[in-house]
C-alpha cells in the first residue's frame, strides 16, 4: 500500500497497472471463467447427451460430427469434457466450504481464546498438518465408499490445518490491537466480535491461500476420479475419462489425452490465478 | 589531500516507478582522499544509495548515472562484472552497519576474514590464516585463534562488527566505505569502533567515507562533512566548523543531536522532511 | 515444519528475521519423540475412526455373505467387535504396533507380507524419482536465480506452473504412449521382462539391487530401463516444487546484507550463490526435497496404476477395488507413517544443521 501512497495514484489506475502488469492473474481468470461457463451452460454448449451410447459409433476418431471422437461406448467425448467440468467444480465448491470454514474458525477460537485451547488446538493442528494428505483422503473414499460428497468429506479432513494456523497467527495478532479492544469497550463482545470484527480481517489471506491450494484440490479430486473413487459412472467426470481411455490408449490414445488436457488446464488457470493473486497482495515480487 | 582516490560527478540515482523513474539521488559531487569523509543526513536522503553505488552494488533496476566516476584513475561506469569483482575487495570495501545481518550465519570467522585474501591474493591457506589472525588481533579481539574457529552466531555486536573490519581491511584496500558502522551497537561501543576505525585509516593510509545520521559523532572523526537531504548535497564544510555551519539544515541538525541538555525533552523535528525509506 | 524444533531469537534492532536460530535447551530429542508418537497415534486413530464409520462390515466380509448366523457372531467376537470402542482401538493399536494387520480378503496372504513384498518396489521408484528430481530441480532453481528474469528463468517458471498442474497419472499414460508404444525407446509397464522375472532371486526386493547381485548384465539393464520412465515422470512431478522454492530462497537470500558483505568482498555471483547462499538456505531445501519425497511415496498410488509397477501404491489400489479393508488399512498405516517418520527425520536434519552454525 505504500506504493498508493507515495506515489499518489488513484487506487483504480494502481489497480489497473497491476493487471495489465500481471498477465498470469488475467489469462488464469480467464481460463477459470470458461471452465465455470462450460460447467454451467454444458446442456446448451454440448452437441450431444454425455450419457447416450451410440454402440454402432464406438471409439470414432474426431471427425466433422464428433469433435473430439467418440468412447469405448460410443459417447461424444466433446460433450462429456463439457459435462466434465460440473462434478470436478461442484467438489471443488464442496471442498472449498468444507476446509475454509472449519480451519478458519478453528484458528480463530485458538487466537482469541489463548491459553489451554490455543495449546490444545493448535497441537491437534499439527498433527493432523503431518498427515499424508492425499493416502488419507483416497483410503477415506475407499472405506466409506465412492461419491462426490465423500470426495469432498475426505479431501477436506486433511486440508483445512493451513487454514487454521493463519487465522490463528493473524487473530493472535489482532488479539493484542487496539481495533478489537475498541470493539470490546463498546460492548461487542462473543460471536459477534468474532465473527463481525475478527472474521472480515483474517479473510483476505484464506481467500489468497485457497486459491493456491484450489488446483492441488483438483488435480486430488481428478485422482479420486482416475481412481474410480469419484462420482459414480456414468456421469462424465475427468478423471474418471482418463481412467476409461487408459484401455484404448496405445490406438485411441485422444480419448484419454483430452479429458486429461482439460484437467491441466483447468489446475494451470487456477495456479496463475493464484500466483497474480500473490503478486498483487505482495509487491515485494515484482 | 589534493590527489583524490575518489571522484565523483554529477551523480544521479533514480528508480523506476509507475509514473516514471524517481530520482533519489540528484547529480551530487563529492571527492575523497586519504581522510575520512563523512556523509551525514536523515534517512531517505540517499546517502546510503551513494556509497553503494560508488561500490556498484545498486540492484539492477536503479539507474545510475553520472559525468564522472572515478576510482584511482580507473573509470568505475566503464567496468563490467569481472572488473568490478576485481576491484571490489582489493581496492575498496564495505562495512555495513549490523554485523547479526552483514556477516554469513553458516560460515566460520576466519573463512570470512579470508575471503578477500583466497579471491585477490595467491597466498596458501596457511598465510592466509596467519595474516587473517593478524587481522583478529588488529583489531583488538582477544583470543582471535579461538573468534578464528567460531561462528558469528557466538559473537557479541562490538565483536561482530570488528570481525567485519578486519574482515573488510585484510587486504589493504584504498576505500573503505562504512555506512553506519555503528549504529547497532550500544553508545560505548560506537566509540571504541570508531576510534579503531580511524586509527587504522591512518595507519593504512586509507580513505574513509563514513555515512552516518549522526553529526555529533560525525564531528569527532571525520575530516570533512557532506550533508545531504533529499537525495542533494546541502552543505560541506570541515569537520571543525560545523558549529558555524551556514544552512538552516545542518544547523538544525546540529541542534538535534541528543545531548544532556536535551535529555528528557522532545528533540526538534523537521517539517517536510521528506518520504521515510 | 521447522517451526515446531526451532525457536527464533527476539531481535531488538530490527523486525527482520534473525539470521540464526537457536535450539531450544529443553530436550529437544524428547520433545520430538513425542510429536512424533502423537502424529502416528492421530493417524491410526482417524484409520480407526474410518473402519468404525465405514458402511463396510469387517466380519460379514471376512465369513462371506451366506454365512451363518453363528459363525458370523463367532467372526465378530474374534474382531472383538463387541467390545466397547477404546478396547477396540487399543487393540487396533496393539495389532498395528505388531504389525499384524490380518488376512488381505483379495489375496488371501498376510496383509503384513504382501506390504513387505510390495514395498520396495516403491521405494526404488521414489527413491530413483527424488534423485532426479532433486538434481534437476536445483540445477534449475539455482540457474533460475542467477539469471532472474531470462530465458532459463521463463523456462523453470513454466516448468514448475506445469508441473503443479500436471495430473501426473495423465503425463504417465502419455509418456508411456510416446516412448513406448510410438518410439519404442522404453520398455513396457512392470519392473523386469518376463524373461527374468523368473531367473533373478528377489534377495532385497530392489530390482535394481537384485539384478545387480545376480551378476547379469542384461537384467540389470532391463530394470534399469523399466525403471526410467516411471521414475523421470515421478521426478518431473517433484522438480516443480524444487525447482521453484530454490529459486525463491535465493532470491530471498540475495537481498540479505550478508551477500551484499560478500559482493563487496568481491565474490563473484556464482561465489555468492554457491558458497555464501546455499549452506545458508540448506535447511530449507532439506525439507522441500523430504516433502517431495513424502508426496512421492502416497502419490506411489495413482502411478503405480499407469506403469504397473507392483508396488505398494497399486497393491493399495488393488485393494480399494474390493473394498479389501484389512489390506487398505494395512497399507495406508504403513505408508503413512514412512510419510510422518520422513517429516520428523527432515526436522532433526534441519535443527542439526542450524545447530551447528550458531555455536
Amino acid at each position: 500500500m505504500s506504493a498508493l501512497t507515495t506515489l499518489q495514484i488513484s487506487p483504480a489506475r494502481w489497480l489497473y497497472l497491476r493487471l495489465s502488469r500481471s498477465p498470469s492473474l488475467t489469462t488464469g481468470a480467464a481460463i477459470i471463467l470458461i471452465v465455470l461457463f462450460m460447467a454451467i451452460f454444458a446442456p446448451w454448449l454440448a452437441p450431444y447427451d454425455p450419457t447416450l451410447q451410440e454402440t454402432a459409433n464406438r471409439l470414432m476418431a474426431p471427425s466433422q460430427q464428433h469433435w473430439l471422437g467418440t468412447d469405448a461406448f460410443g459417447r461424444d467425448i466433446l460433450s462429456r469434457l463439457i459435462y466434465g467440468a460440473r462434478p470436478t467444480l461442484l467438489l471443488v465448491l464442496f471442498v472449498v466450504l468444507l476446509m475454509a470454514p472449519v480451519g478458519i474458525t478453528i484458528g480463530i477460537l485458538a487466537g482469541y481464546l489463548g491459553g489451554f485451547v490455543e495449546r490444545s488446538l493448535m497441537r491437534i493442528t499439527d498433527i493432523v498438518m503431518s498427515f499424508p494428505r492425499l493416502l488419507l483422503a483416497f483410503a477415506f473414499v475407499a472405506i466409506m465408499g465412492p461419491g462426490l460428497l465423500n470426495g469432498a468429506l475426505a479431501l477436506a479432513l486433511t486440508s483445512w490445518p493451513a487454514y487454521a494456523r493463519q487465522a490463528r497467527a493473524e487473530t493472535a495478532k489482532l488479539a493484542k490491537s487496539d481495533y478489537l479492544a475498541a470493539a470490546e469497550m463498546v460492548g461487542i463482545k462473543g460471536p459477534r466480535l468474532l465473527f463481525g470484527h475478527v472474521l472480515p480481517l483474517v479473510l483476505p489471506s484464506a481467500v489468497i491461500r485457497l486459491a493456491l491450494d484450489l488446483s492441488g484440490i483438483i488435480l486430488a479430486a481428478a485422482g479420486l476420479g482416475f481412481l474410480g473413487l469419484g462420482v459414480r459412472p456414468p456421469t462424465a467426470e475427468w478423471g474418471s475419462m482418463v481412467a476409461d481411455g487408459t484401455q484404448v490408449i496405445f490406438d485411441q490414445w485422444w480419448i484419454a489425452a483430452t479429458p486429461g488436457f482439460a484437467i491441466l488446464i483447468t489446475s494451470f488457470g487456477f495456479n496463475l490465478l493464484a500466483d497474480g493473486l500473490r503478486d498483487l497482495m505482495d509487491p515485494r515480487n515484482d | 589531500m589534493t590527489d583524490a582516490l575518489l571522484t565523483v560527478e554529477d551523480l544521479t540515482i533514480s528508480f523506476p516507478s509507475d509514473n516514471g523513474p524517481v530520482p533519489v539521488v540528484k547529480s551530487i559531487s563529492l571527492t575523497v582522499a586519504r581522510e575520512i569523509v563523512a556523509v551525514v543526513g536523515e534517512s531517505g536522503s540517499g546517502k546510503s544509495l551513494t556509497g553503494r553505488a560508488i561500490m556498484g552494488l545498486l540492484p539492477c533496476r536503479a539507474h545510475v548515472r553520472a559525468s564522472r566516476m572515478l576510482f584511482e584513475g580507473i573509470d568505475l561506469q566503464t567496468l563490467g562484472p569481472a572488473g568490478w569483482n576485481g576491484l571490489r575487495g582489493s581496492g575498496m570495501g564495505l562495512i555495513l552497519q549490523d554485523p547479526k545481518f552483514s556477516l554469513n550465519p553458516a560460515h566460520r570467522v576466519g573463512r570470512q576474514v579470508e575471503e578477500a585474501l583466497l579471491l585477490h591474493t595467491k597466498l596458501s591457506a596457511r598465510e592466509r590464516k596467519q595474516r587473517a589472525l593478524d587481522m583478529l588481533a588488529r583489531v583488538g579481539l582477544p583470543d582471535p585463534e579461538r573468534v578464528y574457529a567460531s561462528y558469528p552466531a557466538a559473537l557479541s555486536g562490538g565483536m561482530g562488527q570488528r570481525v567485519m573490519i578486519a574482515a573488510m581491511l585484510i587486504n589493504r584496500p584504498m576505500l573503505i566505505i562504512a555506512d553506519e558502522p555503528t549504529s547497532a551497537l550500544d553508545r560505548g561501543l560506537q566509540d571504541q569502533v570508531l576510534t579503531l576505525l580511524r586509527s587504522l585509516t591512518e595507519e593504512f593510509g586509507m580513505g574513509l567515507l563514513l555515512i552516518s545520521h549522526d553529526l555529533q559523532q560525525v564531528s569527532r572523526y571525520a575530516d570533512r562533512v557532506i550533508v545531504m537531504r533529499q537525495g542533494e548535497i546541502v552543505e560541506r564544510l570541515p569537520a571543525s566548523e560545523l558549529a558555524q555551519a551556514q544552512t538552516a539544515y545542518t544547523r538544525g541538525l546540529w541542534a538535534a543531536r541528543p545531548s544532556f541538555a536535551t535529555y528528557g525533552t522532545r528533540l526538534p523535528v523537521f517539517e517536510d522532511s521528506g518520504r521515510p525509506s | 515444519m521447522q517451526k515446531a524444533v526451532l525457536r527464533s531469537l527476539p531481535e531488538p534492532h530490527n523486525s527482520r528475521q534473525p539470521r540464526w536460530r537457536e535450539l531450544s535447551l529443553l530436550g529437544p530429542l524428547s520433545k520430538w519423540l513425542m510429536s512424533f508418537a502423537m502424529t502416528l497415534l492421530g493417524l491410526a486413530l482417524v484409520t480407526f475412526a474410518m473402519t468404525r464409520l465405514s458402511p463396510i462390515d469387517p466380519a460379514l466380509q471376512m465369513v462371506g455373505d451366506h454365512a451363518s448366523q453363528s459363525t458370523y457372531q463367532a467372526a465378530r467376537l474374534e474382531l472383538g467387535l463387541d467390545q466397547p470402542l477404546p478396547v477396540q482401538f487399543l487393540r487396533y493399536l496393539q495389532q498395528a504396533v505388531s504389525g499384524n494387520f490380518g488376512q488381505s480378503i483379495s489375496t488371501g496372504q498376510p496383509v503384513a507380507s504382501d506390504i513387505a513384498r510390495t514395498f520396495p518396489a516403491t521405494l526404488e521408484l521414489a527413491t530413483a524419482a527424488i534423485i532426479i528430481g532433486s538434481l534437476i530441480g536445483l540445477t534449475l532453481g539455482i540457474a533460475a536465480a542467477m539469471r532472474q528474469g531470462g530465458l532459463i528463468d521463463a523456462i523453470a517458471r513454466f516448468v514448475s506452473l506445469f508441473g503443479y498442474s500436471v495430473p501426473i497419472f495423465w503425463l504417465g499414460l502419455l509418456m508411456l504412449l510416446l516412448f513406448y508404444a510410438r518410439l519404442h525407446w522404453a520398455p513396457g509397464p512392470g519392473r523386469l521382462d518376463v524373461m527374468f522375472q523368473y531367473t533373478v532371486k528377489p534377495v532385497t526386493g530392489f530390482a535394481l539391487i537384485d539384478t545387480w547381485m545376480s551378476g547379469k548384465a542384461g537384467a540389470f539393464r532391463d530394470a534399469l530401463a523399466h525403471l526410467a520412465l516411471p521414475a523421470i515422470v515421478l521426478a518431473f512431478h517433484a522438480l516443480a516444487g524444487i525447482s521453484r522454492l530454490t529459486r525463491a530462497s535465493i532470491l530471498s537470500e540475495l537481498g540479505q546484507e550478508y551477500v551484499l558483505t560478500a559482493r563487496a568482498k568481491g565474490a563473484s555471483l556464482s561465489r555468492v550463490v554457491f558458497v555464501h547462499i546455499l549452506p545458508n538456505i540448506a535447511g530449507t531445501l532439506l525439507t522441500v526435497i523430504a516433502l517431495a519425497y513424502a508426496s512421492l511415496l502416497e502419490g506411489a498410488v495413482l502411478t503405480e496404476t499407469v506403469f504397473a509397477w507392483p508396488g505398494i501404491g497399486r497393491y493399495l489400489t488393488t485393494a480399494m477395488f474390493s473394498g479389501d479393508m484389512p489390506a487398505i488399512l494395512g497399507a495406508t498405516l504403513v505408508v503413512g507413517s514412512c510419510f510422518v517418520l520422513l517429516n520428523a527425520l527432515t526436522d532433526v536434519a534441519v535443527a542439526r544443521i542450524h545447530k551447528g552454525q550458531a555455536r
